[in-house]
């Protein structure tokens, strides 16, 4: 930028006039008088090293769309990518909302000046315990990940407990950010499952269960593409053990399938990004934390949580901070865990989401989605060497093994590219007892077309 | 010059607006999903859907049923009961650097190519977002002057606690993992310098500042020993003074065998003028949707750049993001990692924003932010100065302030009996967005944290201390006024504050509420 000849636009008091009439009212003769605070052996010497501006923003606009053209899409190309972030459909109304300089700019207001943004929260956390029948729910975290985390280490507080067991199958990924949140003083250990099925062996979950067992987390819809039907048991079993359970959920499912409070969970936790936001290579994403409203679970949320209460003005809803003195803002050390920034905007996305949708959208949704995915496990399993390793019925995500067909998965999507289908997510790394498996998304975005494009170029390929 | 406006007839939007629940009529809806084919129906036998027993959903489903007009109509209303950075003289929010974010990024990140690709595409189909991720690493490196980054903890108090995973796995890797067991940090500090190292395991010792305003550096001293891991400290603290002893606390630190961690949540106005590693630290964090121009988006989405030296990048989560000269790849070969706080690779929308940003502003244009912060900061410390009932931390000690600073009421309180909150409120009425007090507990009485950071010209900056002085005043003539304020913002003052404190009737859901008022 040598040489400059402009005001930057995002940098009003740049402006030299303006700069020297701000300078001279506070009697200096340069910034260099201000930076004198700062000792001169801890000033930067030297220049940064760092591209030059680009400096008009339709340059930049080009810049980073020629960047962002060399990415594949699941626009142009057919995606079966699921597993933590989902294809969906994301409305445009839920776009508008987010879009909102509003919304997308405010921060920590009070509810004097940010009453739309508590409402909006109030109302996402509303929806969300509809979802999962509970009553009360967190302002949301930062992804599945760690509402899983933050929930047992929640748990561990209120029994005073410290060892947490967890289905053998759910998300490795999850899992290593479930341990790293866990340490130093609660141990995680993995409940074994059956490899054709995707249950967790009860008998081993009642062998690991202790007076040491704080709680019992499984995820529903299974990771590898089944549906846990002994919920019911597992919650039940945990219960008898004196231990809380905490079931992870995508929350597009529970149109169809039984929110975890009616099969005794004590706390449901899961994804918002299936919930209206796009999969942004792993930008939608943000987590929630639901659990009963009684203080014994309320009381141990680290996350902001946003109340109904009155004002002066009779009939006017009101927000506040809900037990603020929990938190690290309030009680620094002594508070619960840590709070921070971490993904409010979409939480609102998920609540303009949650209210399109309704009941009846919810079930439509998950009834249409079951059918597709039954409709491609089907076609895929009558292709020789292709086998669907885990039985039952799936949502979304499902397992495709290759196994047989002497390719391996990444053989497949190489191949799948020129038929513009991105393949599903290699699985043998992580579960080695699968084989050249991957994993499979379908949502409603997926049309028989679009279907019938993978099942024929598998077809081709595998051949 | 441009006119300086005090909003006196200010009127915020106010709709009375009921909960979406209210808006229900049974039968309607807003959208529908994408019907299901024939040819797939066709396709598959009536039970291969058939759900688990136990499983189908049996319990109701009570959400809204609203038609997509009045749903719109209703977010659209509650976003103007919102008071934006982007629309509102927002240097209220100190400490949070509330920067204009430019509306070019949103247009970017709307783009297919971004919106629409998944984290778990294979590295080749991706290699424009992975560039993103590469470059606006080394812009971060070359702030901090630290030899590699993780992008990955979504947020400033996650990349702390990113931090204090890494001081453990360094520990545990020395043997020494029991033996040091305490994080030193300073009052002044955000509350996650000692809330995130206590949730790791560790005890925290808080120090407080010295009669400058700085932290102790005796009491540092005094704290150092072998149980030390690490000291979490911010500089400037959170009040806006530059800590002239940054280097010998490193020195201190270092001298017992802890490591030290620099908080730069406040780094906006150090911009190419001072760093990391000039101060000695082994680790850094900026918040990228503050000091990097993203938008906070009324608490995230946002994302904690995480740096460290060489020796300690082994530690840092998986994957990392590197380039073998014509490749972008994703490293997982990392066996001392501490593995992963957060699924993917990062807060990728906020990456790509700050990385557009960082290219429009580049070198000159980052230490321009940083110099025009500092001179907007003192600028209107020179007009706030000379308002009746307004005070600032450790004034007169002589040192000039940097990018920010902590006010005080506290002479208000005295005569008056009137505080923050209640300014707080009163200015709300003159469109002024809620500004930031202070953490807990409140050292400085009665506080208002103000960072005027490089967006916002000189008339802003007189508008609010105008609108401060006016509302000063008015708590000296017409106290009440202000106990009962605000009149013109979406909500009016609330009643039964300990109510929200009370199990019996705290409502977070709807349902909850119905249930405790009998609805």
């Amino acid at each position: 930028m040598s040489g400059k000849q402009f005001v930057h636009p995002y940098i009003p008091n740049s402006e030299p006039a303006v700069k020297q009439q701000m300078l001279d009212a506070i009697g200096m003769t340069s910034v260099e008088d201000i930076y004198q605070g700062i000792p001169e052996h801890l000033r930067f010497k030297g220049e940064m090293q760092l591209p030059d501006p680009i400096i008009s923003e339709y340059s930049c606009q080009r810049h980073v769309e020629g960047l962002l053209n060399q990415n594949r899409n699941a626009k142009n190309n057919i995606c079966f990518l699921g597993g933590g972030t989902w294809n969906h459909y994301v409305p445009s109304v839920v776009e508008t909302i987010m879009e909102r300089d509003e919304f997308l700019t405010c921060y920590v207001g009070d509810a004097y000046t940010d009453h739309g943004k508590f409402q909006a929260l109030f109302e996402s956390s509303s929806m969300l315990g509809d979802l999962t029948g509970f009553e009360a729910c967190n302002t949301p975290t930062y992804d599945w990940a760690n509402a899983i985390a933050i929930a047992c280490r929640m748990t561990a507080r209120a029994n005073q407990r410290t060892e947490i067991l967890v289905a053998g199958n759910m998300s490795p990924d999850r899992l290593m950010v479930v341990r790293n949140y866990c340490k130093p003083e609660i141990t995680v250990t993995k409940i074994g499952y059956d490899k054709n099925t995707g249950l967790m062996d009860l008998d081993d979950l009642k062998a690991k269960l202790s007076d040491k067992t704080s709680a019992v987390y499984f995820e529903n819809p299974v990771y590898t593409g089944s549906l846990e039907s002994q919920a019911a048991a597992i919650c039940a079993a945990a219960k008898s053990a004196g231990a809380y359970s905490i079931v992870g959920v995508d929350p597009t499912s529970l149109g169809i399938l039984e929110a975890p409070a009616a099969y005794g969970a004590d706390y449901a936790v899961g994804e918002i990004q299936p919930l209206g936001l796009h999969m942004s290579y792993g930008g939608g994403i943000g987590g929630f934390i639901c659990t009963k409203d009684d203080k014994e679970f309320v009381g141990e949320f680290p996350s902001l949580l946003f109340g109904l209460c009155e004002t002066q003005q009779e009939g006017e809803y009101g927000f506040g901070e809900v037990f603020y003195e929990r938190t690290s803002y309030a009680s620094r050390e002594k508070g619960k865990d840590f709070i921070g920034t971490t993904t409010a905007l979409h939480g609102i996305a998920a609540a303009v989401y949650m209210a399109l949708m309704g009941p009846q959208g919810f079930k439509e949704l998950g009834e249409g989605i079951l059918k597709r995915v039954a409709y491609t496990k089907k076609k895929l399993s009558e292709i020789p060497g292709i086998k669907i390793p885990v039985s039952g019925c799936s949502y979304c995500d499902f397992l495709v093994d290759f196994t047989e067909t002497g390719k391996t998965v990444a053989e497949i999507n190489k191949a799948l590219l020129d038929y513009n289908v991105l393949g599903g997510k290699y699985m043998g790394g992580e579960f080695p007892e699968y084989g050249q498996s991957a994993l499979y998304s379908v949502t409603e975005v997926h049309t028989v077309e679009d279907l019938d494009t993978l099942i024929g170029a598998l077809k081709k390929i595998c051949a | 010059m441009a006119k300086v406006k005090v909003r006196n007839n200010f009127q915020q939007a106010r709709w009375n607006e009921p909960v979406i629940y209210e808006l229900s009529t049974p039968g309607l809806r807003g959208i529908i999903p994408p019907l299901v084919e024939d040819a797939i129906e066709a396709g598959i036998s009536e039970d291969a859907c058939a759900l688990p027993d136990g499983l189908k959903r049996k319990s109701s489903l009570d959400l809204p049923e609203v038609a997509q007009k009045q749903v719109l109509e209703h977010f659209l209303h509650l976003s103007q009961e919102t008071m934006g950075a982007n629309l509102a003289n927002d240097m209220s929010e100190g400490t949070c650097t509330m920067k204009y974010n430019p509306r070019l990024c949103e247009t970017l990140v709307a783009n297919p190519g971004f919106a629409d690709i998944h984290p778990d595409q294979d590295v080749d189909t991706v290699q424009g977002i992975l560039k993103v991720y590469y470059d606006f690493e080394h812009v971060v490196k070359e702030v901090s002057g630290l030899d590699k980054f993780s992008l990955q903890p979504g947020g400033g108090n996650h990349a702390v606690y990113t931090a204090a995973s890494v001081i453990r796995a360094y520990h545990e890797s020395r043997g020494e993992a029991e033996q040091r067991d305490e994080i030193i940090t300073t009052i002044f500090s955000h509350p996650c310098d000692s809330a995130c190292p206590a949730t790791a395991g560790y005890k925290v010792i808080t120090i407080w500042p010295d009669e400058h305003g700085m932290p102790d550096y005796e009491a540092i001293k005094a704290a150092a020993n072998e149980h030390t891991a690490a000291i979490f400290m911010t500089n400037p603290e959170d009040i806006g003074i530059y800590n002239i002893h940054a280097d010998k606390i490193v020195e201190t630190i270092h001298a017992v065998g802890g490591l030290c961690f620099y908080d730069q949540a406040n780094a906006n106005a150090f911009l190419g003028i001072a760093r990391a590693k000039e101060a000695g630290f082994d680790m850094c964090h900026f918040n990228v949707h503050k000091t990097f121009g993203t938008p906070h988006g009324g608490e995230g989405p946002a994302c904690g750049a995480f740096g460290v030296r060489e020796s300690l990048a082994k530690f840092l989560p998986v994957p990392t993001v590197e380039f073998d000269g014509n490749h972008y790849y994703l490293d997982y070969d990392k066996p001392e990692s501490i593995g992963r706080v957060r699924e993917y690779i990062g807060q990728s929308a906020v990456v790509l924003k700050a990385y557009a940003w960082s290219m429009m502003m580049g070198a000159e244009g980052l230490k321009e932010c940083a110099e025009i912060s500092v001179l907007n900061n003192n600028y209107m410390l020179n007009l706030m100065e000379k308002i009746p009932g307004v005070a600032h931390a450790f004034q007169g000690n002589g040192i000039i302030r940097q990018e920010q600073i902590r006010y005080s009421f506290q002479p208000l309180r005295e005569k008056y009996d009137i505080g923050s909150d209640d300014m707080n409120c009163r200015m709300g009425d003159y469109g002024i967005p809620w500004f930031w007090s202070s953490h807990h507990p409140w050292v400085i009485p009665e506080p208002m944290t103000i960072e005027p950071c490089e967006s916002y010209t000189k008339e802003n900056i007189e508008e609010y201390c105008k609108v401060v002085e006016t509302v000063a005043k008015e708590a000296a003539e017409t106290p009440e006024l202000l106990k009962n304020a605000p009149y013109n913002t979406a909500m009016h003052r609330r009643i039964k504050e300990e109510e929200l404190d009370d199990p019996e009737k705290w409502a977070l859901t709807w349902r909850a509420y119905k249930r405790k008022h009998s609805l």
